[in-house]
C-alpha cells in the first residue's frame, strides 16, 4: 500500500465533510471539465507511446507550475489494487481509470477538493468536488484550474463543435455537474418519482449511487446535467442549480410529512438501524450503507441527538472495503471485512457524542 | 399499477428523459426500478448508439449504411461501424471527417450542434496541422520498430517544429 495514501485514509475527504449549504441533503457538488491534447488522438486509438507522450507532456508541464508544488502525482500502475481501489471509493479517480492499461495518472490535491485524471476516457478530466451545495464555487474553481493547465497545453479545439471529446455526449463544454443528495424520504415515502418528474423540465440524469459490486443504494441520488453542447459553462451550472432547490424541498416536506404522521415508527425503523450498526458481528458494505443512511436521516431530524453527522459521514467512507484494509494496514478478504467493518461500527457509534468524532479525527 | 416487468405493485414511475421522441414514462417495482437505474451506469455508450441507430433508420437505406459503416478517417482509421459500436471516437479530426453524420447526432443529444461558452485562449492547430501531427507520431513509431533511428528522429524533429511552431499557423479551423 501506498504509504503517500496512508495519510489520506484517516481524513474525511472534501465531498463527506459534511458541512456547507443544505449539507443535511446535498452531499457533494461536482463539476468535471473533459479536455484532449491537440495533435493526438483520442484514447481509443492511441498506441502506447502515445499515451506515454500525452502523460509525460502533462506531468512536465503541471511539474513547473508553482500552484502544483503540493500536488500527489500517482501513476495508477504504481498503486496496488487496494490503493486503486481507495482512490475510488474517494471518487478522486474513476473505476475505468483504475481497471484501465497503459500510462495513465492522478494528480490530486491534498485537500482533495480538486484531482485531475491523465488518460482516462479523454487525455484529460480535471474535477473539482465541494461539499454541500456549492455549484458556483466548484465551477470557480475548476474555472482557473483549467485556464491554468490551458496556459501551459493546447487543447483539441473546433470553433463550431468547442472542446472536442472523445464520446459526442461530452462535447462542447465537456462540462459535467453533479450534485449528489441523500433523499430517505422520499424513498420511504414512495416519492421519489416526483423527483423524476421535476426534473422533466430540463435535461438532467439522475442516478442511483453504488456500493460495492455495483449494488444500488436507495437513497442516494446524483443529478446531472445530460446536455454540454449549446450552452454556455454558465448556464449550464444555473440550470442544475435550480432544480436542486426544488429537490430539496421535496425531501423536506417529506420528511416533515413523516415526522407527523408516523413518528414513532419513524424513531423505531432509526433505533433499530443504529442498533444493527452497534451490535452485529459482521456486516456487509450495503447493509452499513442502508442503516447509516437511516441513521443519517434519524440525525437531521433530532431522532438522534448524542450523536454529530460528521461521524455518520466518516462512517460512510471508512467502512468501504479499500478503506477498511487502509485502516487497518493490511489487505483482509470479504469475509474478514464483514467482521472487521461491524468491529469498526461498533468502536466508532457506541461510544456516543462528541467522543466518537473525536476520535476519528 | 403494476410493474411493467412483473406482478408487484409499480411504486417507482421513472421519467427518462433522454428518449428523442420525448420523455419516456416506465412503471416499475422497487427491484425493477433498482435494476433499471443499475443499467443505466453504462449510459454514454449506450446513448450514443441509441440515438445513432433511430437516425440511421429514418435517414437511410441498408446500401447507404453498408457504405457510411466503411467510412474511415485517414488519420486514425477509426470506421464509422466501429464509433457507432463502440460509442467513442477515435481523434479529434473525425469531428471533421464524419462531420455530416454527427451533426444530427449532436443535435440529437444535445439539441443543438453549435458550442457556446469558453474557448481557449491557445489557438489549437487546424485540424490539418493536428492530423499531420497525428499522422507523423504513427510514422515515428514504424520507423522505431524498423530500428530506422535517423528517419525516427527526423520526424520527431518534424513534430517538435510543428508543436512549437502553432502560434503562426493557427486558423481556427
Ligand atoms: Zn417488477
Ligand atoms: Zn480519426
Amino acid at each position: 500500500m501506498d504509504p503517500k495514501l496512508d495519510e489520506l485514509a484517516g481524513q474525511c475527504g472534501e465531498w463527506l465533510r459534511g458541512t456547507g449549504p443544505e449539507s443535511d441533503i446535498v452531499i457533494s457538488s461536482r463539476i468535471r471539465l473533459a479536455r484532449n491534447l491537440a495533435g493526438f488522438p483520442f484514447i481509443k486509438k492511441c498506441s502506447p507511446e502515445d499515451r506515454q507522450a500525452i502523460e509525460r507532456t502533462v506531468r512536465g508541464k503541471m511539474e513547473k507550475l508553482a500552484q502544483w508544488k503540493d500536488v500527489r502525482y500517482l501513476m495508477v500502475d504504481d498503486l496496488s489494487e487496494v490503493d486503486r481501489q481507495f482512490l475510488v471509493e474517494r471518487q478522486l479517480i474513476s473505476r475505468e481509470l483504475a481497471d484501465s492499461e497503459g500510462a495513465r495518472a492522478v494528480a490530486i490535491d491534498p485537500g482533495e477538493q480538486f484531482s485531475v485524471m491523465i488518460n482516462e476516457e479523454d487525455h484529460l478530466r480535471m474535477q473539482v468536488m465541494h461539499s454541500g451545495l456549492s455549484l458556483q464555487e466548484a465551477w470557480q474553481t475548476v474555472n482557473a484550474l483549467d485556464d491554468l493547465i490551458e496556459g501551459e497545453i493546447t487543447y483539441a479545439f473546433h470553433s463550431k463543435f468547442g472542446y472536442l471529446t472523445a464520446c459526442p455526449t461530452n462535447a462542447g463544454t465537456g462540462l459535467r455537474v453533479s450534485v449528489m443528495l441523500h433523499l430517505p424520504a422520499l424513498v420511504i415515502t414512495r416519492q421519489i418519482d416526483k423527483v423524476f418528474r421535476s426534473l422533466q423540465k430540463i435535461s438532467v440524469t439522475v442516478r442511483g449511487l453504488y456500493g460495492e459490486g455495483s449494488q444500488y443504494m436507495g437513497d442516494f441520488y446524483q443529478v446531472s446535467n445530460q446536455i454540454t453542447l449549446g450552452r454556455s459553462e454558465e448556464e449550464l451550472v444555473q440550470q442544475v442549480s435550480e432544480v436542486i432547490p426544488v429537490l430539496i424541498d421535496y425531501e423536506r416536506r417529506a420528511r416533515r410529512f413523516l415526522v407527523e404522521e408516523s413518528e414513532q415508527d419513524l424513531h423505531d425503523d432509526v433505533s433499530r438501524a443504529r442498533g444493527i450498526l452497534t451490535t452485529a458481528k459482521k456486516i456487509s458494505s450495503e447493509e452499513t450503507m442502508h442503516y447509516l443512511s437511516k441513521v443519517r436521516m434519524g440525525i437531521n431530524l433530532g431522532l438522534i441527538d448524542d450523536l454529530p453527522i460528521t461521524t455518520i459521514n466518516k462512517l460512510f467512507i471508512h467502512t468501504q472495503p479499500a478503506h477498511l484494509q487502509k485502516l487497518r494496514g493490511r489487505t483482509l478478504g470479504s469475509a474478514d471485512r464483514n467482521v472487521e467493518r461491524a468491529s469498526y461500527l461498533q468502536r466508532h457509534l457506541s461510544d456516543s457524542g462528541s467522543n466518537g468524532a473525536a476520535e476519528l479525527n | 399499477m403494476k410493474c411493467q416487468h412483473c406482478e408487484k405493485p409499480a411504486t417507482f414511475h421513472i421519467t427518462e428523459l433522454t428518449e428523442p421522441g420525448g420523455p419516456q414514462v416506465m412503471h416499475l417495482c422497487e427491484e425493477h426500478a433498482r435494476h433499471y437505474l443499475s443499467k443505466e451506469q453504462s449510459t454514454p455508450t449506450s446513448l450514443v448508439a441509441d440515438h445513432l441507430e433511430k437516425q440511421l433508420k429514418l435517414g437511410q437505406t441498408a446500401e447507404e449504411l453498408a457504405e457510411l459503416d466503411q467510412q474511415e478517417c485517414p488519420v486514425c482509421g477509426i470506421t464509422f461501424y466501429e464509433f457507432r459500436n463502440a460509442g467513442r471516437l477515435g481523434c479529434p479530426y473525425d469531428y471533421t471527417v464524419f462531420q455530416k453524420d454527427l451533426e444530427p447526432l449532436l443535435i440529437n443529444i444535445h439539441a443543438s450542434r453549435e458550442h457556446k461558452g469558453k474557448r481557449p485562449t491557445r489557438l489549437a492547430p487546424s485540424a490539418d496541422r493536428q492530423a499531420e501531427l497525428i499522422q507523423l507520431r504513427r510514422e515515428m513509431e514504424e520507423a522505431i520498430e524498423k530500428e530506422n533511428y535517423e528517419r525516427a528522429s527526423e520526424i520527431r524533429d518534424r513534430i517538435r517544429t510543428l508543436e512549437s511552431g502553432q502560434s503562426d499557423t493557427s486558423s481556427d479551423l
